[in-house]
């Protein structure tokens, strides 16, 4: 009576055990015929109630079925792993296809710069301010102490308003520099003072590739007691060392511009050919960077500072150069003529 | 300024290699930004002597010139009309490199048959010896050049190109360069004295100077020389103009050129002969006096230009150039040779306003030392009896009515530290300037000196003067270096600062390329972004001096430069096009500077990621540029409402105002036809424009946390029937306003077939969220009855079957 339904049990768990295709359907058989509630199971519990021979007899083939179930689930578990993998396998992926496109701009390589200049600069303590662009003849060349007919001013060709006061001056001019700056920050705000300055500024000049009537320029400006021409010095080139990395060499030599005194001028190595002299260097093997010195007593004085107790000192440097630089980019009209295929590539 | 180091060592001995000269020089300020080595390439020529010319046996325009080279003599075919035996010259060995005098190009000398003649060598020009241009004959070296030498021994040089900064005209000289050497490299400055044989009738009975204006004229010298014959100069001497860059004229403008070039003085020679009525006037130009300079061209000169004039007309325009007609030509015999000095300001405006500059002017106009004339003028009228046969007045005229007292400087070595940031002691300041000519004296406290600024350093007036001066003997290079101290200056946040930042980041990351356009465009631009092609608004700022057309005027709008920008990009970019600038437009207000205002420009074009394998993109259109504007505000905490609008440049019924709050700060809409058109754009273009400084004002104050509700939410689907004049934002406020509404999101709109004509359907997805308790469906269903009742009541709206 049991044996036959052993052998019932059997055959019918073979067959099921034969369509199952997945291990869900797989697990569902187990339960089936090898759970707590399965007949197997059921019948295993019967075999206490049977005599003793027929105990033995059906308990023996009872747990040789169990055994073969337990085999031929294992069996059947490893082929279906066996199939599933293989058929990832055969849904797996050309991962050579491209990804989705983000859609994601860039900022301006000059944007870029700036913000890398004005951290360096922040990080030091030095506060971003901004003036006007176009400027009074003061502010941009009279209070940096260039009067009218200094010949500095030869260095600045300067594009004018076509504004005209009754005396008949044309007082107002698109700023060659952002100098000015440094005079409208001392005016407002007494010492201590620690600004950079960064902003649009215009030459009468004409373009080629080294030259565009149009650039940024980043001013700075550090007003207290007691500010050196050392302070200077490494503030400088601090700045050099986090821009240009620590390998690049710098130089700070005498140099001239009428609101500063002692003036200075900072060079780098030059990137091309390391100090051998090269094109790109005109052969000196550097590279100027920053024209600066120390506040001149003059500027001062007319912004109402007392030279004799503050000091301070001043630099500028022309913004476009440094992506030039870095990136070998050889027309400076290549920045604002905009082309999104130049744009891109930073 | 070009130097000759040949001439250099005549007053400094340099033992210095020049790389440490050029080196020490630039690090002192005096930039070397070029040099240039003469001779470098003349191997194999010697200084020859000239001892036998004669006739070429097969060619009458040939000469056979047989030339001494100490050990040996050569005899060379020669062509040249100025053979003269007795003369020295310079002889090229086979073998040498030249300069072919036809083709300019560099050949290397070899052994060559001439009509039959074997020439074994070449006489050379200073053409093909590349000094000068001149090929006309051979170059004549001076009778002293010694026979037989190398002539890179004899007369190759080094010349240096140095970048004067403009504080420094004495440096304009060979002298100033000079001392400059000896200050930074040590030595001894030997400048030789000065001897003239003057003649005994005084200068005075010859010629009387009188300045009418010596606000412009602080000093004005003259000599005269008499019975002077005009020649071309000395070899040296033209050989050192050349080396300088300027052309030999005649021995007598050759002198005053280089003694400008050898003291840093301009100087001037006049035909004394022609000077009507022996008189000299320095006065102001009067209205339409006209001169011809020396250039030939005739000039109208204005009345605050300063010209020398003599009793009739002007002779000469001061310090620029002077006149032609009182010229020193072959037949001058008195020369009157002028040594002035002029106001800078008025050289430098007079120079400007005639577009006139010369080696004088740019000279002038710097600011020379009043105590320089005197020096110069006897330096030349030196050279003028030694080179000219010319015979010198005694005495020299000298009027001086801007002579003034020049006060000494007191410097501390407290004030040295205190600008330099390094410990100077009292006696090293005072080895550093004497070295450059200062002189100190002690003073009643111990660590200050008093110091006495030399004659010819103009530049030099106050402390910060001295303390440079000091800083540069040193070297800039020893200057220790040091960071900035406390305090920290207290600082004010700007926020436009971080605004722009934002927007820039936001932008960017909605898939924005930035762009930087120029300030300065044309009106003829700036009309296209009107349909009527006309400009609105106030006459924009104008550049008096624009380059061109295309950049003359200040742009009033963002618009232009973008949309051209744009349109240039279409050229070569298929996919769709997002660009944007933040900058600055310039707006125009009554006798002050402009209002400078900070816009936001943004333009959007074609379909947005363009080809792709896995589907069509979506296009752009009106609701792709309002989403990023939706994006950009609320990433800054704005609430933002479009309502009908736009401007002339945007397509009427396809743009909108930007309001925040109650301010509108932009537009945004689909690009007018007639603007794309202009603009020579493609396709339909959409544009964002926000005015920042708005936005900046109606920035939100500080953000609060919302809590997060504990309970479900509860989600129910509703489809509309409106009429079509209802806008989506009527049906939205109203739903959104029901307190237990979380979230209202429209997810579709249809009109059509399936709803009645002059209606539309708005579907919505509603959430409900009550952040006390768990809503239960009747709660729901009631607020949903009420929703929809409000909205049947207000806007007439419906549920759709
Ligand atoms: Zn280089």
């Amino acid at each position: 009576m049991v044996l036959n339904q052993l052998e019932e049990l059997t055959s019918r768990a073979f067959d099921e055990l034969g369509k199952v295709t997945n291990l869900e359907e797989l697990e569902a058989w187990r339960i089936r015929y090898l759970g707590r509630k399965s007949s197997l199971i059921q019948i295993l519990r019967l075999l206490a109630t049977l005599p003793l021979e027929d105990r033995r007899v059906a308990g023996a083939r009872a747990n040789e079925v169990k055994k073969t179930f337990e085999a031929r689930l294992a069996e059947k578990k490893t082929s279906l792993e066996l199939a599933a993998t293989l058929s990832l396998q055969r849904e797996s992926l050309d991962v050579t296809l491209p990804g989705e496109r983000v859609l994601l701009g860039r900022l301006h390589p000059t944007t870029q710069i700036l913000d890398e200049i004005c951290h360096i600069f922040q990080d030091m303590g030095f506060q971003v301010v901004e003036g006007p662009e176009v400027e009074w003849e003061y502010y941009n060349f009279e209070a940096l102490n260039m009067p009218a007919d200094h010949p500095a001013r030869d260095m600045f060709a300067t594009l004018w308003i076509d504004f005209e006061t009754e005396a008949g001056d044309r007082p107002m001019l698109l700023r060659t520099h952002t100098s000015p700056v440094q005079i409208r920050v001392m005016e407002k705000s007494p010492p201590p003072i620690r600004i950079i300055a960064p902003g649009r500024v215009y030459r009468y000049e004409a373009t080629d590739a080294t030259h565009e009537w149009m650039f940024y320029q980043v001013e700075g400006l550090a007003v207290d007691r007691n500010i050196t021409l050392a302070d200077l010095k490494g503030t400088l080139f601090e700045f050099a060392r986090r821009l240009f990395g620590k390998e690049r060499k710098c130089r700070f030599r005498c140099d001239y511009f009428p609101f500063v005194e002692p003036g200075v001028e900072v060079a780098i190595d030059c990137f091309v050919c390391g100090g051998a002299g090269c094109r790109l260097c005109g052969n000196s093997g550097w590279i100027e960077i920053i024209g600066a010195g120390m506040v001149h007593p003059e500027v001062l004085r007319r912004v109402d500072i007392d030279p004799e107790v503050y000091s301070g000192f001043a630099f500028g440097m022309g913004v476009e150069r440094i992506p030039i630089l870095r990136y070998g980019i050889d027309d400076i009209r290549l920045f604002y003529s905009n082309d999104v295929r130049f744009l891109r590539q930073f | 300024m070009k130097v000759s180091f040949r001439w250099l060592s005549d007053y400094v001995d340099i033992s210095a290699p020049l790389e440490e000269v050029t080196e020490r020089l630039t690090m002192a300020g005096l930039e070397v930004g070029g040099m240039q080595v003469i001779g470098a390439g003349w191997n194999n020529i010697v200084v020859g002597k000239i001892v036998g010319v004669d006739a070429h046996p097969n060619a009458d325009r040939l000469r056979l010139v047989t030339v001494e080279l100490g050990k040996q003599q050569s005899t060379v075919v020669c062509g040249a009309p100025n053979l003269t035996i007795g003369d020295n010259v310079a002889f090229a060995h086979v073998g040498a490199q030249l300069i072919e005098g036809d083709s300019g190009e560099v050949i290397q000398l070899t052994s060559a048959r001439i009509r039959g003649v074997v020439s074994e060598g070449m006489v050379c020009s200073e053409k093909e010896l590349g000094i000068s241009d001149r090929h006309e004959g051979i170059m004549i070296l001076p009778p002293e050049a010694p026979v037989g030498t190398p002539l890179s021994e004899y007369l190759g040089d080094t010349i240096l190109d140095l970048d004067i900064t403009p504080n420094r005209p004495d440096c304009l000289s060979v002298i100033g360069v000079a001392r400059e050497i000896v200050a930074v490299l040590g030595g001894r400055l030997s400048i030789p004295e000065i001897h003239c044989e003057e003649l005994e009738s005084a200068i005075d009975s010859f010629v009387s100077v009188e300045i009418a204006d010596p606000d412009l004229c602080p000093r004005y010298c003259a000599s005269l020389l008499t019975e002077v014959k005009v020649g071309s100069s000395p070899q040296w001497l033209q050989q050192r103009l050349l080396a300088c860059g300027m052309r030999p004229i005649s021995n007598i403008v050759d002198i005053t050129n280089y003694v400008m070039l050898e003291y840093g003085q301009p100087l001037h020679a006049f035909d004394y002969d022609r000077i009507h009525g022996k008189q000299i006037i320095v006065r102001r130009a009067e209205k339409g006096e006209t001169m011809t300079a020396l250039d030939g061209v005739e000039r109208t000169l204005g009345q605050d230009m300063l010209v020398i004039a003599d009793k009739e007309r002007v002779i000469a325009i001061a310090g620029i150039m002077g006149g032609l007609d009182t010229e020193v030509t072959a037949n001058t015999t008195s020369v009157l040779i002028e040594s002035a000095n002029f106001n800078q300001a008025a050289i430098h405006r007079g120079s400007v306003n005639l577009r006139l500059s010369s080696e004088a002017s740019l000279r002038f106009e710097k600011g020379l030392s009043r105590d320089l004339p005197v020096v110069a003028l006897k330096r030349a009228t030196e050279l003028m009896l030694e080179l000219t046969g010319g015979k010198v007045a005694k005495g020299v005229i000298d009027v001086y009515p801007g002579k003034r007292q020049v006060e000494p400087i007191l410097l501390s070595a407290a004030e040295v530290k205190r600008l330099l940031g390094m410990e100077v002691g009292v006696s090293e300041i005072v080895r550093t300037l004497e070295l450059l000519g200062f002189g100190c004296e002690q003073t009643e406290l111990p660590s200050s000196v008093r110091v006495n600024v030399p004659w010819w350093r103009t530049d030099i007036s106050c402390t910060a003067d001295l303390v440079e001066e000091v800083a540069r003997i040193i070297g800039y290079d020893n200057i220790p270096t040091t960071m900035l101290g406390a305090p920290l200056p207290e600082h004010e946040s700007v926020p436009m600062l971080a605004l722009r930042r934002k927007l820039r980041s936001i932008l960017v990351s909605c898939g924005f390329q930035e762009v930087l356009t120029y300030s300065l465009t044309s009106l003829e631009v700036m009309s296209r972004i009107s349909p009527e092609l006309q400009l609105t608004g106030a006459v924009p700022v104008k550049v008096a001096n624009p380059m061109s057309r295309d950049h003359e005027y200040l742009r009033t709008s963002l618009r232009t430069g973008l949309l051209s920008v744009l349109a240039r990009n279409q050229k070569y970019e298929e996919n769709g096009i997002r660009l944007f600038e933040i900058g600055k437009v310039f707006l125009p207000q009554e006798k002050d500077l402009p209002q400078e205002k900070e816009m936001l420009c943004a333009v959007l074009s074609s379909s947005q990621g363009g080809l792709s394998w896995r589907g069509e993109a979506e296009p752009v259109d009106f609701f792709s540029a309002k989403g990023v504007v939706e994006t950009l505000l609320s990433r800054l905490e704005l609430a933002a409402s479009f309502e009908t609008g736009g401007d002339e440049s945007l397509c009427p019924g396809r743009g909108a105002d930007i309001t925040v709050g109650n301010d509108k700060v932009g537009v945004i809409g689909e690009l007018h036809p007639k603007v794309s058109e202009a603009f020579e754009l493609s396709g339909t273009a959409y544009l964002i424009e926000i005015d920042l400084d708005k936005l900046e004002s109606s920035a939100g104050g500080p953000k609060k946390y919302e809590p997060i509700s504990r309970y479900p939410s509860t989600t129910r689907d509703i489809a509309l029937l409106v009429d079509e004049p209802i806008t989506h934002e009527q049906v939205y406020d109203i739903v959104k306003g029901f307190s237990l509404v979380d979230q209202v999101a429209l997810f579709d709109l249809y009109s059509g077939e399936q709803v009645s004509v002059g209606k539309k359907s708005f579907a919505f997805r509603i959430v409900y969220q009550s952040p006390t308790h768990t809503l239960t469906d009747e709660e729901v269903d009631k607020v949903q009855q009420q929703i929809l009742d409000k909205l049947a009541r207000e806007l007439g709206a419906s549920l759709r079957a």
